[in-house]
């Protein structure tokens, strides 16, 4: 195995050659085309600057607090119960091992649905795994970050849904990071065939309250007439610096609802992309952010409609408290051929406080005539008026502000149809209000 | 037994004097009404009382049991006892009845304690249909599209609830239709005793057909100029606002 290019420390950092050779050593069993990827991911995480105020995409981002050094890019990992506010794990992964697998029920297994780990995935479904695990294009400006998961990524769930079966209860995993300075890499590839039915949820969350680094993607495919529904529920350490990659691939008739919620870490990236593929594709992308303390919500989105007769609703709903600070940028594309395409993009801010701070940049980017995009931000203080009304029944000002936030969210947290996850994202928004 | 009394109290928004030297006693068991033409400073002097952080109180005092609450946030005045009846009960989007009762009863518990749940839902339940307010209410957000007369009965609903010892009612009255005004007054009526005192702000006699205050009050331009029984309603009634006014300036004339 020729060891990669020797990069400058500066643009590698914590994630030299050697620990690169090193994760390498641990996916002995991985296929070579896995392993190439890999090495030339690597070698594009290595060549790539790191982002510079200038970047368009790095816009109000705070660049200076991003860093590649004081990390361990091969965190050992003890066994560790994890316990999870959404049920048993299926898959729980602590710094990029599997500490725990709960199998899904017989039934499923005999219709053919998969849930299991990369690694294994590669064995057993080499040509399912290799048509789409890191197979989507990667556009919202973090280059960097995701060629680093994408060189560093061995642990994570492979969720197979086959042709016309439903799975009724959620998918659930777990992705955890312990120890300072733990590097994970957590990955969820879901792929759902013709007229699949599942609900898959991702649990970031620490362990303890050391400071991590969480490089992460979760890549989802609705194959024609298919419906997921995906949530992906951030908690990591208030230290922790977090960066989460998502693409939405969606087919033919095929439906994504996706719900990010993001409470943890002390600044954390996520960016969506989703692609609607052929017509009647439908892609839902709904956030929640609570940012309190000093906290940084950064995240970059885009909807690319690549056929006529497509859909995409986003709304991305960010409370901030205190000192935080968030960043929407947005962007539609429609091809185009992508006639009679319906896209909404949304973002509201709602400040429960004087000194934090919103940044939104909604765009749209239309090369058809025949469409119909809406986007627009909107970001509000508290009504003083409101929150004077619940004081006067004897609420304080801090669970006014609560129940505000509740209120202002319920809109999206009304578009999930199962209502026991609704009550697990209250659980984890309400904790937020309790730090 | 429990006392509210505002002493000389003058209240300011922004640079402008409103109340002028308020002076009243309300005990448990006695029903206050101030009447008196729009724009007298009533509204004024009850959110001033219930804590409006807009409202600069500038002089005076105001006493329950003796101990000023002027310096309690508003949280902690409606935990000491006092509940605002809004005259115009603000909207609150995505916050069902429910939930805000829930908190607002939760809120008056010691640390740790948590209500119970299903006593909590059966006695709304029990106030809400005594109060003919549907039951799906429950689930609606905050007075959000509702009617005026729906928004005052579920400030009646929350009275209820929360069993202040001090009601401060502004113009719980208007926009209500004959039958809703019934509905109220009944509400209001069966909470009245030795537990509750209550100011009851409006501006028509009407609601004291239903509601019979022990002592009413004329105010006019940010204080009492008046007092008497329920006949100087009914006074007020038959001789207008216009009489008072005159009174009044005569008075301050000497
Ligand atoms: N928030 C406010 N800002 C400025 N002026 C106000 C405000 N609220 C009331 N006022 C003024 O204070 C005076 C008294 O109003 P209010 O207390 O509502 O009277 P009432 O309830 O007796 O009709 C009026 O002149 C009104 O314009
Ligand atoms: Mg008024």
């Amino acid at each position: 195995m020729s060891a990669p290019t020797s990069a400058p420390r500066s643009l590698t950092g914590s994630f030299p050659a050697e620990a690169f050779a090193q994760h390498l050593t641990s996916l002995a069993g991985a296929p070579a085309w896995w392993l190439d990827r890999q090495r030339a991911a690597y070698e594009t995480y290595a060549g790539l600057p790191m982002p510079r105020r200038t970047d368009e995409s790095w816009r109000f981002s705070n660049v200076v607090g991003l860093s590649l050094d004081g990390f361990t890019a091969n965190p050992a990992a003890s066994p560790t119960a994890l316990t999870s506010p959404f049920g048993t794990p299926h898959l729980a992964f602590l710094n990029n091992t599997v500490v725990n697998r709960n199998a899904v029920p017989a039934e499923l297994v005999r219709q053919g649905v998969v849930v299991t780990t990369l690694v294994e995935a590669a064995a057993q479904h080499p040509e399912l795994l290799r048509a789409h695990f890191m197979a989507q294009p990667q556009k919202l400006g973090s280059g960097k970050f995701a060629a680093l998961h994408s060189a560093f990524v061995g642990a994570g769930a492979f969720v197979y849904v086959p042709r016309g079966v439903e799975v009724k209860e959620p998918i659930l995993i777990t992705h955890a990071a312990a120890g300072a300075g733990s590097a994970v890499f957590p990955h969820t590839l879901v792929v759902l065939e013709e007229n699949a039915r599942a609900t898959v949820v991702d649990h970031f969350v620490s362990a303890d309250d050391a400071a991590h680094f969480a490089c992460g993607a979760n890549d989802l495919y609705a194959g024609h007439g298919s419906q997921l529904t995906y949530i992906g529920a951030q908690d990591w350490s208030r230290t922790s610096r977090s960066f989460q990659f998502n693409s939405t691939v969606v087919r033919r008739d095929a439906r994504v609802q996706s719900l990010n919620l993001h409470l943890g870490g002390r600044q954390a990236r996520h960016e969506s992309l989703s692609q609607l593929q052929a017509p009647g594709a439908f892609s839902e992308m709904l956030a929640l952010t609570v940012a309190d303390d000093t906290q940084e919500f950064d995240q970059r989105t885009l909807q690319i409609h690549q056929a006529p007769n497509t859909k995409s609703d986003l709304l991305y709903k960010n409370a901030l408290r205190d000192q935080s600070k968030t960043i929407f940028s947005g962007l539609i594309v429609v091809d185009p051929d992508a006639q009679k395409t319906d896209a909404y993009q949304s973002n509201r801010n709602l400040m429960l406080s004087d000194d934090a701070e919103a940044s939104s940049l909604p765009g749209l980017e239309i090369q058809a005539n025949d469409v119909r995009c809406t986007h627009g931000a909107t970001t509000s203080r508290i009504d003083p008026e409101q929150e004077f009304y619940l004081q006067a029944r004897g609420i304080s000002k801090a669970a006014a502000d609560e129940l505000l936030t509740f209120g202002f969210f319920e809109e999206v947290l009304n578009r999930l149809e199962s209502d026991p996850l609704h009550d697990v994202l209250r659980t984890l928004i309400q904790s937020q209000f309790k730090k | 037994m429990s006392s509210l009394e505002i002493k000389n109290l003058h209240v300011s928004i922004g640079e402008k004097e409103i109340v002028k030297g308020f002076t009243l006693t309300i005990n448990s068991g006695e029903v206050h009404a101030i009447m008196g033409p729009n724009g007298t400073g009533k509204s004024t002097l009850s959110k001033a009382i219930a804590g409006h952080p807009d409202y600069k109180i500038t002089q005076g005092e105001v006493l329950v049991d003796g101990k000023s609450i002027l310096e309690l946030e508003a949280d902690e005045r409606a935990r000491a006892g006092i509940f605002l009846a809004f005259q115009y009960p603000s909207e609150i989007t995505g916050v069902s009845i429910a939930n805000f009762l829930r908190a607002a009863l939760q809120a008056r518990l010691a640390e740790g304690e948590e209500l119970d749940a299903s006593a909590y839902y059966k006695r709304l339940y029990d106030k809400m249909d005594r109060l003919k307010i549907d039951r799906k209410f429950t689930s609606r957000a905050v007075n959000e599209g509702f009617s005026g007369g729906e928004k005052k009965r579920c400030e009646i609903l929350q009275m209820a609830m929360l069993e202040p010892k001090f009601a401060l009612m502004d113009e719980t009255d208007s926009g209500l239709d004959i039958d809703a005004l019934r509905i109220v007054a009944e509400g209001v009526n069966a909470m009245r005793g030795p537990n509750l005192g209550v100011l009851l702000i409006t501006h028509y006699q009407r609601l004291l057909d239903y509601i019979v205050p022990d002592h009413v009050h004329v105010m006019y331009d940010g204080q009492i100029v008046k007092s008497g029984d329920k006949s100087l309603a009914l006074e007020l009634e038959a001789k207008g606002y216009d009489w008072v006014k005159k009174e009044f300036a005569t008075a301050s004339a000497r």
